[in-house]
């Protein structure tokens, strides 16, 4: 599904020059849950703005359900994320003045789904995350697990091919955070892949396999056995 | 700009942010009511100062006789200057080329009017039948004097439409009735209106030869009054007008030995000189309503920008969101300036009408002196919208496209 080779990328600080990420070689297949694990400034963040199109790669390949995603213009970009990808991040970044049924139809304006259909999907999606009765509720009336969960449901409305996460529980507290979880394992079970970035070992030990990242370079991945968050959810 | 799916998503948000599109829309609004209204009143005081100038023929010309201030050739200030039918037959001759109409006048003073056993209270003037046209007099019944009442010496008068309403309501027609002007009668030939209003309809005129012999003129004259012949040119006319009144002056101040600088021995008034003075304060009114218009304009321009800036600042945040969910960057741009011109379109048009509506309802109602139904020009009106649109567009245009130019990550930070 996701293939990187040699990927650098580095920033441009004033004189200086930020090498980020320093040679990645890593690949991901349909239907994993991968944890992208480090501290910060070990560019994590960088390396899922790339898989997510939201940077530019300096060098390497990266190819994404075999379509290699390069020189991308912004349209190009914002074809293929809404196409591909579904966002989840940290902050949950619903827009505010519009309900959670509206935030969840709105990658689907974009993929130029008529306004009947939207709604029924975005209902369909909330139903998934177990808001439906939410539907009408702006973020502001909702808790941030449930702001979570709307922005799960959202990013899963697009039908992206990936779904990437940047520190989906950064903001709950832990028993919000195995919901999360719990929901994001249920939403993998149905054979969706997940990229998960996080800095949490008991949140990375709910995916199945975690990636190691240190100083831009991997430094360790492996497969492991999945804790299941089901079991901290009563 | 017809789809369908944009519209509705941009009626979400205006809907969501009332009271942002509000304060867009009144800034908008109101720069438009104000250049209207400015612009009607500009109007309005064209139409007041033409109506001033409507009263008498444009290219009249007046003759008073006063008093003289200057010695003069051993003669003393103080004398009073009195016309005789020679200067008016003079002026006849030495201009002959240069008068359209030409009429003297000949005040009845203290005379009595009467009708039946009603004592009325109007001025009695001998005219010439030219006169008609000099004081812009329009006939309602009957007829003017003509030449033939000159010369025989007629005893029949005018009399004017409010005389008419006044004194003669209970007759079908006062043609054929007789007027007793200090015990003599005349009878009554015709009706006249003024197209200055009633104000100047409180004349009866009989012939100017008829008052000289009745009422004891001799040859002598009160007033001498002319009007030139129609230039299409402006200024033209203005240089015409101001030729002839010299050399009316010349003759008259040599013929009664005035001294050339004496300003109230004899008296020219000449409205197209007057209306060129007013002319010219006009534009310069307008022009100062149409520059305090334009800046009024310029005001919401800025407004419009400004809000647009706060606008994409505000929504950096949800710019960045829809954009990580797929959006193109001309999909922002579209969005925020369909909205900031629909904004702009509803509004500009909400101001135009409400003042085009008061200048419609109250305008014909203002009865100020100078100020006659303002009114503007809906063209005009409708133009400065779609500049307003177009500039809102333009001031929107920019923040927009750096909106789109945001980097998602960036946008996202935004707090």
């Amino acid at each position: 599904m996701i293939e990187i080779k040699n990927l650098h990328k580095s920033y441009k600080m004033g004189s200086n020059s930020l090498h980020v990420l320093k040679g990645i070689n890593f690949s991901v297949e349909e239907g994993e849950l991968v944890a992208i694990m480090g501290s910060s400034g070990s560019g994590k963040s960088t390396l899922l703005n790339i898989l997510g199109m939201l940077d530019e790669l300096d060098e390497g390949s990266y190819t994404l359900d075999g379509v290699p995603i390069k020189n991308l213009n912004e349209t190009k970009a914002a074809n293929y994320r809404n196409k591909f990808l579904g966002f989840v991040f940290q902050s949950f970044n619903l827009i505010n003045y519009k309900n959670a049924m509206e935030n969840v139809a709105l990658p689907l304006y974009y993929q130029k789904v008529g306004r009947k259909e939207r709604q029924e999907k975005a209902l369909k999606y909330l139903d998934q995350v177990g808001l439906k009765e939410w539907a009408t509720h702006l973020p502001s009336e909702l808790s941030g697990g449930q702001k979570q969960r709307v922005a799960i449901a959202r990013a899963m409305a697009a039908e992206p091919k990936v779904l990437l996460a940047d520190e989906p529980t950064g903001a709950l507290d832990s028993k919000t955070s195995y919901e999360v979880m719990d929901l994001i394992q249920k939403i993998n079970d149905q054979g969706n892949t997940i990229l998960i970035v996080t800095h949490e070992p008991d949140i990375a030990n709910m995916c199945k396999r975690i990636v190691h990242l240190k100083d831009g370079i991997i430094i360790e991945d492996k497969k492991i056995e999945q804790i299941r968050a089901a079991q901290y959810v009563q | 700009m017809f789809d369908l799916e944009r519209w509705q998503e941009i009626f979400d948000t205006i809907r969501k942010n009332k009271l942002r599109t509000f304060l867009t829309g009144l800034s908008v609004a109101s720069g438009i009511f104000i250049l209207v209204i400015l612009l009607g009143f500009g109007q309005g005081m064209q139409n007041g100062i033409a109506k001033e100038f409507e009263q008498d023929a444009a290219t009249s010309v007046w003759v008073w006789p006063g008093v003289t201030t200057k010695e003069y050739k051993g003669m003393n200030p103080g004398r009073r200057i009195q016309l005789r039918n020679e200067n008016y037959d003079f002026i006849a001759l030495l201009l002959e080329d240069q008068i359209e109409n030409k009429s003297p006048r000949l005040f009845i003073r203290n005379s009595f009017v009467n009708y039946g056993n009603e004592t009325l209270a109007y001025n009695v003037q001998g005219v010439s039948p030219q006169f008609q046209f000099i004081e812009n007099e329009f006939i309602s019944q009957g007829r003017f004097l003509n030449q033939k009442d000159e010369d025989v010496k007629s005893k029949i008068a005018i009399i004017s439409n409010k005389i008419n309403r006044e004194v003669f309501q209970k007759l079908d027609s006062p043609i054929g009735e007789f007027l007793d002007i200090s015990g003599i009668s005349f009878k009554i030939v015709g009706v006249y209106g003024d197209v200055g209003g009633e104000r100047e309809e409180d004349r009866i005129y009989i012939p100017l030869s008829t008052a000289q012999q009745v009422f004891n003129g001799a040859n002598r004259l009160n007033n001498l009054a002319y009007t030139l012949p129609p230039v299409d040119d402006f200024d033209a006319a203005v240089a015409q007008s101001i030729k002839f009144k010299n050399t009316l002056k010349t003759y008259l101040q040599q013929a009664h030995t005035v001294a050339p600088d004496d300003t109230s021995a004899i008296q020219i008034y000449n409205p197209m000189e007057e209306a060129k003075r007013f002319y010219s304060l006009m534009g310069g009114i307008k022009f100062f309503f149409w520059f305090v218009g334009v800046c009024t304009i310029i005001a919401g321009i800025v407004g419009v920008s400004n809000i647009m800036l706060i606008v994409v600042k505000e929504r950096t945040r949800e710019i960045g969101i829809r954009k990580a969910l797929g959006a193109k960057p001309w999909s922002i741009v579209g969005m925020i300036l369909h909205e900031a011109i629909f904004i702009t379109a509803i509004a500009g048009f909400t101001g135009l009408i409400l003042s085009m509506g008061l200048l419609e309802i109250v305008g014909p109602h203002v009865e100020v002196d100078y100020v006659l139904n303002p009114s503007v020009d809906f063209n005009v009106a409708l133009t400065t919208v779609f500049v307003l649109i177009f500039a809102g567009a333009v001031a929107g245009f920019f923040p927009a496209w750096r909106a789109a130019k945001i980097h998602v990550i960036e946008a996202l930070r935004d707090e």
